[in-house]
């Protein structure tokens, strides 16, 4: 290592010690530090805002849940189009120049849409003749055929949707009555407005949550399909507006509430809202690579030219070390503390030994 | 401890509603970020200005 | 009688004992004086120097309250009093972390502590900087709340975009909790207790050289710092 080392003048300390209890020191920060978590504990408290639930989603925002489910089936959702590690569409896939690491890397968490979070839930249905007929139907027909009848019955929805984005009359083709979703397509949408409902109705008794949470196996831990099926969706984006937390509100440094959040974030978030990151559908790994690059270098400082002599440059430790200069400048003496190089009369040459009798703590 | 859900335990004040922002160009944080922002250089420059105790001590004054 | 038992008779291991050879060094590089002196340089004068033990007090409250989360699981938080008090001292105490260490940081920076041959102790407190992030990003993703929902859905994209979304999952809670409660706490714990014995083993920073101390030392005869003695603070 010593190739690297930067030149420096700084020599070991040859002057006095003072009595010092580092235990005693640790003791009392500890106790200082737990008293103020427990102040702040007990005036602030800590945020909870409950989870939301394919069940609420459903419940709450029904057209918003079967417009979702019909591009989890028609593979028009950001899921399904994301590419790796969930398939190996590229709606979603980022790269830098030469480097693709989300390709090479793979599909690691496949996720068949259509299967996983339409089809799947829906055969675990009971008792239900004029769905498995549905069903059946929907699996002998042709790709083409499946996608048409999907899309005949997700344009009206899209339509519906892209309107109240835009604070637009929306059209009279989609409805709700009574918790239920009515689309007017306009053509054949063949076994899908059926498959939808019965969808809706699942979701909204909770079948969908324990669905896509147990569909490996009983005992689950992985909450990537409820969660990636949510996210297609608009529920957890409009709580998320609310609270502060989008890109754009630089919400990766907030917490919900009016809590403090990541403040130490604020570097990372504030590459995403200048050009070119900003409007950059590679924003993340741009973002992710200057982070690197300046977490290395910042590990680096002590090699760092200019950035390694700012603090010499702008003298901020005169006020930290100013008692050390003060006594320097009296000179050695009984009551005067020695300079580096200095043998003061009660210099001591290894540290630990504060005193010449040894050393009484503080 | 008083009762569950999403109310805020006992505390003296409660901070589930949404954040007032601090809005200043392209730069929005909320009112909370900025305040433990500005007590960490409040803090930073008090640590290094405020005297520091056992001077007598260095001084060799005592033993 | 001693209720202690008396200490084993050496048995003339040979040289090449790897015991030996790891006592030998570990006591060299930190006798036990050096370890855990009972006095510092008079320079150290100041309440900057105070938050270096403050993140250590810190990352001991964090510890201590995960601990008592991970004793009653998950859940508990959400629909006990209890639970949700040792929740907050647990997010307050990461809080106040960050707080103190930055801090540290700048102080540590501002005195260009990284001279005489303390490179290593930079370099370690800045990893410790940059793993604990990930720690606490575990930690929010492994709340089971609505926050924890969002930052892992939103996340995922991030590190999806440089791969590291094949084998690091932000919507596996089981994984999360687990990086969070056990990997990246030891990997903190690691780097601080190398970080803070690389601090023991090199001293305290001394303060910069003024010039006008610089130039009356060099005119002097003996005033180039004769080294007689044991080797001071500063040396590596």
């Amino acid at each position: 290592m010593s190739f690297l080392r930067p030149d420096d003048d700084t020599r070991p300390w040859k002057g006095r010690y003072y009595p010092y209890d580092l235990v005693k020191e640790l003791c009392i920060a500890v106790g200082v530090i737990v008293v103020l978590a427990v102040l702040l504990t007990v005036l602030l408290s800590s945020p909870d805002d409950k989870p939301s639930t394919i069940a609420q989603w459903s419940q709450q925002k029904p057209t918003d849940f079967v417009t979702a489910a019909v591009k989890e089936l028609d593979g028009t959702s950001n899921t399904a189009e994301y590419g790796p590690p969930y398939n190996h569409n590229s709606g979603s896939v980022q790269h830098f120049l030469f480097l693709h690491p989300q390709r090479w890397l793979g599909v690691s968490h496949p996720i068949d849409t259509e299967k996983d979070f339409v089809v799947g839930p829906l055969e675990t249905i009971p008792n239900d003749p004029t769905l498995t007929a549905a069903l059946a139907q929907y699996r002998a027909a042709p790709e083409t055929q499946k996608k048409e009848w999907a899309e005949a019955y997700a344009k009206p929805l899209e339509e519906a949707a892209t309107a109240e984005e835009e604070k637009k009359t929306p059209p009279n083709t989609v409805s709700e009555s009574n918790g239920t979703v009515i689309v007017k397509t306009s053509g054949s949408a063949g076994p899908v407005p059926l498959m939808m409902a019965r969808l809706l109705a699942l979701a909204k008794s909770g079948g969908v949550d324990g669905s896509l949470l147990t569909s490996r196996q009983f005992f689950q831990t992985d909450y990537t399909k409820p969660l990636l099926f949510m996210a297609d969706g608009g529920l957890l984006a409009e709580r998320a507006e609310q609270q502060h937390l989008l890109g754009e509100q630089w919400g990766l440094m907030n917490e919900t509430g009016s809590y403090p959040g990541q403040p130490w974030l604020w570097l990372y978030a504030l590459w995403y809202q200048v050009e070119p990151m900003k409007s950059s559908p590679n924003a993340d790994i741009q973002v992710l690579l200057i982070m690197t690059i300046l977490s290395i270098a910042f590990i680096l400082i002590p090699f760092i030219p200019i950035v390694n002599r700012i603090p010499r440059w702008i003298p901020i430790y005169k006020l930290i070390w100013r008692e050390h200069y003060r006594s320097a400048a009296a000179g050695p003496g009984p009551g005067g503390a020695a300079g580096p190089a200095g043998q003061g009369d009660r210099a001591s040459p290894a540290p630990g030994i504060g005193e010449p009798a040894g050393g009484a703590s503080a | 401890m008083g009762h569950l859900g999403t109310d805020v335990l006992g505390a003296v004040f409660n901070l589930n509603h949404p954040a007032h922002t601090v809005d200043w160009s392209f730069i929005h944080l909320s009112v909370a970020n900025v305040v433990v922002i500005g007590l960490m250089f409040i803090v930073f420059f008090l640590a290094i200005l405020l005297p520091f105790p056992g001077a007598s001590r260095r001084r060799g004054g005592a033993s | 009688m001693s209720s202690v038992a008396p200490d084993p008779p050496a048995a003339h291991a040979p040289a090449k004992s790897w015991t030996v050879k790891v006592r030998e060094a570990g006591v060299a590089a930190l006798p036990p004086e050096k370890l855990l002196p009972d006095g510092q340089p008079t320079y150290v004068a100041s309440w900057i120097y105070m938050f270096g033990v403050a993140s250590i007090a810190s990352l001991i409250t964090i510890i201590g309250s995960g601990f008592i989360l991970a004793l009653k699981g998950p859940a508990w938080w959400h629909y006990t009093g209890i639970g949700h008090f040792f929740n907050s001292i647990h997010l307050w105490s990461v809080e106040l972390f960050f707080f103190v260490m930055v801090v540290h940081l700048w102080g540590k920076y501002w005195m260009a502590a990284w001279r005489g041959g303390r490179t290593r102790v930079w370099i370690t407190g800045a990893i410790v900087f940059l793993v604990a992030v990930p720690t606490a990003l575990t930690g929010y993703v492994s709340q089971q709340n609505f926050d924890a929902q969002w930052i892992s859905t939103q996340a995922k994209d991030a590190m999806n975009s440089v791969g590291a979304g094949a084998f690091f999952n932000l919507t596996n809670f089981g994984q999360m909790y687990s990086w969070h409660i056990l990997l990246l706490p030891v990997a903190v714990v690691l780097l601080v207790s190398v970080h803070v014995l690389l601090v023991r083993k090199h001293g305290v920073v001394p303060p910069f050289e003024l010039e006008q101390r610089k130039a009356a030392l060099a005119a002097t005869p003996a005033g180039n710092g004769a080294s007689g003695g044991a080797d001071g603070a500063g040396k590596s």
